[in-house]
């Protein structure tokens, strides 16, 4: 944990730290191909779409001893249709009619009951008309539309409008990964499959957010200066929330997969599962997105504006400057743009030493500090 | 070096103590709330408890293309909460979800199957003439109806109970046929009349027609008068079938009780008029007979269709001096005509105030011009709800476990503020939700459980979020109680914002969406909001107040504050640890 704190402290301080933004052009080639990958899967394989958008019932028994195998075949023969069946953890059965009327259903779960020897109010059915699903799908279309567009103006508003440009894009991102991954996988998708995967919105902004305020507040008059980029400014920005952003989405995998966990072991398929396995494709993406994707893209988009463009040149040049009379460049991420309002004195600080600042030394009034003890 | 003396001061830790109160008198208030409403526990949805959920959807009428509107839908919900209390079923709901889709859950307990009829069935009201009228089984007996019969009698009560509701009779009335009544006609007057009429409007029904050669000139005739004679109205799949597919401008046949509320069957001529034709129907008492009676008023062109009708009514000889009152295919009364009448007309009969008020509604409201689809039907037994519940309920047990490990293990110390800060979040959650099941009728099913569950992680975000940061300013080599307060505003931004963002994505997914995703979208945006609560009035000033203690102030290896351990920048005077976070000599300040 220590080893884990320190890392936190030199991420946060910068000495080290992964250049996501300068490699993001490898990063996008990897989204980039996911996505492709993705959009083929879906072209080509489609998506296993679950009894709610072709109609049909599902019926779901207590515990019993007919056999899985049996069970297809009773419930064909009450059906006229094809049955799917699968064993539950449980050890009850779910069983899956398609092109199931409302009027048959009631009799299907008569014929069972009887065939299985289990009362027929213990059997549970869930049934539903072909355009249910189209109806459900349609609704979480328009939500997702509305949701975007209401997430654009405020992040818009609340950021800039390339930060709420490349938010969009990395949500677009995330769910088209996670349609991919159900595509390729298989995937039943079902209710609660919808269910999870419009959570992914909120939450995959919710990582989004935090490093685009980090990198806000960082970039607070870095006009002023020239001794960063906005680029490296986003980077440190990324690496300074490193941690904060694997714990947000650790924590918030957590209960998922717990979910996910209890749902499949438990109750075999079913609207826990659904939704815990969406949720746990969609997060990851997002984690991985708001990290490679959304943070890289605002740095792009932001270094076309003109006063960015110039800042570059004025720190390549003085940077360039420096080299020429042999100052060490690599002073160069640490430190005090973190905070540009305070007045930092960057007294020598030798490189790879951070600049010690004289505020916080006295601020510190803190119990554990000595107040004799003066420099 | 000027600067530090007035410090952060003026950023004071205000008073943590008021907030904490504050919360822990809302908390208090809550759960008192709760054991004063007596529900200790939320109301569970129909998934969970185990029932009825029937989800349905209106579609326009052809030709009525606004018909999907806050009124209709309204008016629809009240019919059909109508019908399914008329079933006896307490605690049914029926409520409109999105803009137009209704949910129907019936609670556990009650003939589920009856429950759906019931509310399948659409309203749709048209006035016909009566041209036959004939006892409800099969006349001359051609066919073998006997299954039938024997699946009716095996559930006897249910075509009572669905008479009651329709409200078109009295089964206890045992009255001598009145306006209302038409149990003057006998079975026989079936075979009696084959009504070649109105063949003209007939002949599109051609297509309909049974191939089997009959002797009529007519087919459509023939095949309605085929349809007739088999028809079995104790039969509740073909009373319910029997209308399926009818034009008002065809002839149908149709089943109704009479006033001893045995089946009867009709043959029916194209509408005269229809439900929209209807202005206002009321139940009321006739001053002068005291009995109760229903008033119709009718729209102007209703009103001249009215006249019109009841003139060539009144002229024919029973039954044909009926007009039926035909609602979803089923004959809920057929009074007879004596006069003609025009704007406004009163039906007498053995009417009792229930099943004069009923009529009156199925009048008023059959004007309805939606029909309603049944998208989803889903029945759970409680066995197997409760079971789901007790694997949701696991898992969040789980999910809660492995945040508090992780907490812990990452943040030692400072986890015990997150872990109760998750306490107090679970506390005011289930609190709410229960008070909210009867405030607005709120119901935890499985996807608000799952909501509930994600929301963990939400929470524990937020707490992430601001600690990282007093993380951040302890690097920065402040002190606990500076960093505390310096890096709350900024905390407090980011996850004002995030959670703005949570939140938003799920009031949008409330608003647009129906059924189970509703729930979901509920019980996010709830716990978004108290996660906003929790961290503002509890965690931060709980975390002022810990910073006062030693354990936390000082840094002990364990508080998760560690200022060595985090790497925190060395102050200036303490030029020997400058070199950065390995451990090295241990300063016996921060030990």
């Amino acid at each position: 944990m220590s080893k884990l704190g320190s890392l936190g402290a030199r991420l946060y301080r910068g000495e080290v730290g992964y250049d996501f933004v300068g490699k993001r052009k490898i990063w996008y080639g990897i989204s980039i191909l996911i996505t492709i990958t993705a959009i083929v899967g879906l072209a080509v394989r489609g998506l296993n779409m679950g009894i709610e958008f072709e109609g049909g019932a599902v019926f779901t028994t207590p515990k019993t001893s007919v056999s899985v195998a049996q069970a297809e075949k009773y419930a064909e023969e009450a059906s006229g249709h094809d049955a799917v069946v699968q064993e539950l953890g449980s050890g009850g059965l779910r069983i899956q009619v398609a092109g199931v009327d409302t009027a048959k259903s009631d009799q299907i779960k008569a014929d069972l009951a009887k065939d299985m020897d289990l009362k027929a109010n213990t059997i549970n059915a869930d049934l539903v008309g072909p355009s249910w699903g189209e109806q459900i799908s349609k609704k979480a279309w328009t939500g997702l539309v509305i949701f975007m567009v209401l997430v654009v103006i405020y992040l818009a508003i609340a950021f800039e409008w390339r930060m709420a440009l490349a938010a969009l894009i990395a949500l677009i991102h995330d769910i088209t990964i996670t349609v991919g991954v159900y595509a390729l996988v298989g995937f039943e998708v079902t209710q609660g499959t919808i269910i999870g995967l419009l959570t992914i919105l909120g939450y995959s902004l919710y990582d989004t957010v935090v490093v685009f305020d980090s990198l806000k507040e960082q970039s607070k008059d870095l006009t002023k200066q020239t001794r960063w980029t906005y680029s490296e400014v986003a980077n440190r920005s990324i690496n300074s929330t490193l941690v904060r952003s694997i714990n947000t989405t650790v924590v918030a995998l957590l209960p998922v997969a717990g979910l996910l966990f209890i749902g499949g072991g438990f109750l075999g398929a079913g609207m826990l599962n659904d939704i815990s396995l969406s949720l746990f494709v969609g997060l990851a993406a997002g984690a991985y997105s708001s990290i490679f994707i959304a943070t890289p893209l605002v740095a792009d988009l932001k270094e076309t504006e003109p006063q960015m463009k110039a800042l570059k040149k004025r720190v390549l040049a003085k940077r360039a400057a420096a080299a020429a009379k042999g100052e060490s460049v690599e002073s160069a991420p640490q430190d005090e743009d973190d905070e540009p309002q305070d007045d930092v004195d960057q007294d020598a600080a030798p490189a790879g030493v951070v600049g010690p600042r004289t505020q916080p030394a006295s601020r510190g009034r803190g119990r554990g500090r000595p107040s004799g003890k003066r420099r | 070096m000027a600067a530090p003396k007035k410090g952060r001061r003026q950023s004071a830790p205000g008073k943590p103590g008021r907030s904490l109160a504050f919360i822990l008198i809302a908390l208090v208030a809550l759960t008192g709330g709760m054991f004063l409403s007596g529900n200790t526990t939320p109301r569970l949805g129909i998934d969970l408890a185990g029932g009825t959920s029937i989800t349905l959807q209106a579609k326009n009428e052809p030709g009525q293309k606004n018909a999907i509107n806050p009124t209709n839908m309204n008016t629809a919900v009240s019919i059909i909460n109508n019908r399914v209390n008329g079933l006896g079923v307490s605690e049914a709901e029926v409520q409109t979800q999105g803009e137009d889709n209704i949910i129907v859950n019936i609670p556990k307990g009650t003939n589920e199957k009856q429950a759906r009829e019931q509310v399948g069935t659409t309203a749709q009201l048209y006035f016909r003439p009566v041209l036959t009228v004939a006892s409800g089984e099969p006349t001359p007996e051609p066919s073998a109806s006997s299954s039938g019969k024997d699946k009716d009698k095996a559930d006897p009560d249910k075509a009572t109970e669905k008479g009651d509701d329709k409200a078109s009779s009295t089964p206890t009335a045992s009255d001598s046929p009145t306006s209302q009544g038409r149990a003057v006609t006998d079975g026989l007057k079936a075979d009696a009349t084959p009504t070649p009429k109105a063949s003209d409007k007939a002949s599109d029904k051609d297509d309909k027609a049974s191939p089997t050669p009959t002797p009529s000139a007519d087919p459509a005739t023939a095949a309605l008068q085929k349809k007739f004679t088999e028809l079995d109205c104790t039969d509740k799949a073909q009373r319910g079938k029997v209308g399926d597919g009818i034009k008002p401008s065809e002839q149908t046949v149709a089943c109704g009780k009479n006033n001893a509320g045995q089946w009867e069957k009709y043959v029916l001529g194209p509408a005269e008029l229809n439900g929209k034709d209807v202005d206002d129907a009321k139940a009321t008492i006739n001053q002068q007979s005291g009995a109760w009676v229903v008033n119709m008023d009718f729209t102007s062109g209703g009103s001249k269709k009215f006249s019109k009708t009841t003139s060539k009514l009144s002229q024919q000889q029973p039954p044909m001096n009926q007009f039926a009152i035909v609602l979803d295919g089923e004959v809920a009364s057929a009074p007879s005509v004596n006069t003609t009448l025009s704007a406004n007309a009163e039906i007498s009969g053995s009417f009792t105030q229930e099943s004069a008020q009923d009529l009156a509604n199925i009048l008023s409201y059959g004007a309805l011009p939606l029909t309603f689809q049944e998208q989803s039907v889903t029945t759970v037994s409680p066995a197997l709800g409760g079971e789901q519940l007790h694997a949701g309920l696991i898992a969040g047990a789980i999910g809660l476990a492995l945040v508090i490990i992780y907490l812990v293990v990452y943040y030692r110390g400072l986890s015990l503020i997150a872990i109760a800060s998750l306490l107090v979040s679970a506390a005011l959650t289930y609190t709410l939700m229960t008070l909210l099941g009867p405030a607005i009728s709120f119901t935890l099913n499985l996807p608000a459980v799952c909501g509930a569950i994600v929301a963990i992680g939400i929470t524990a975000d937020s707490f992430i979020v601001f600690f990282e940061r007093v993380r951040d300013e302890i690097r920065e080599g402040r002190t606990l109680r500076p960093a505390v307060e310096r890096a709350w505003p900024r905390a407090r931004r980011t996850i004002l914002v995030s959670d703005f963002v949570s939140f938003l994505a799920a009031a949008v997914l409330f608003i647009v969406t129906v059924g189970k995703v509703q729930g979901f979208a509920f019980t996010l945006g709830l716990t978004t909001l108290l996660d906003v609560v929790v961290v503002f009035f509890f965690t931060k000033p709980l975390m002022t107040l810990m910073a006062r203690k030693k354990f936390f102030a000082n840094g002990h290896k364990w508080s998760g504050l560690d200022p060595q351990r985090l790497g925190a920048k060395p102050p200036l005077r303490r030029t020997r640890r400058a070199t950065g976070s390995a451990a090295g000599p241990v300063d016996p300040k921060e030990a």
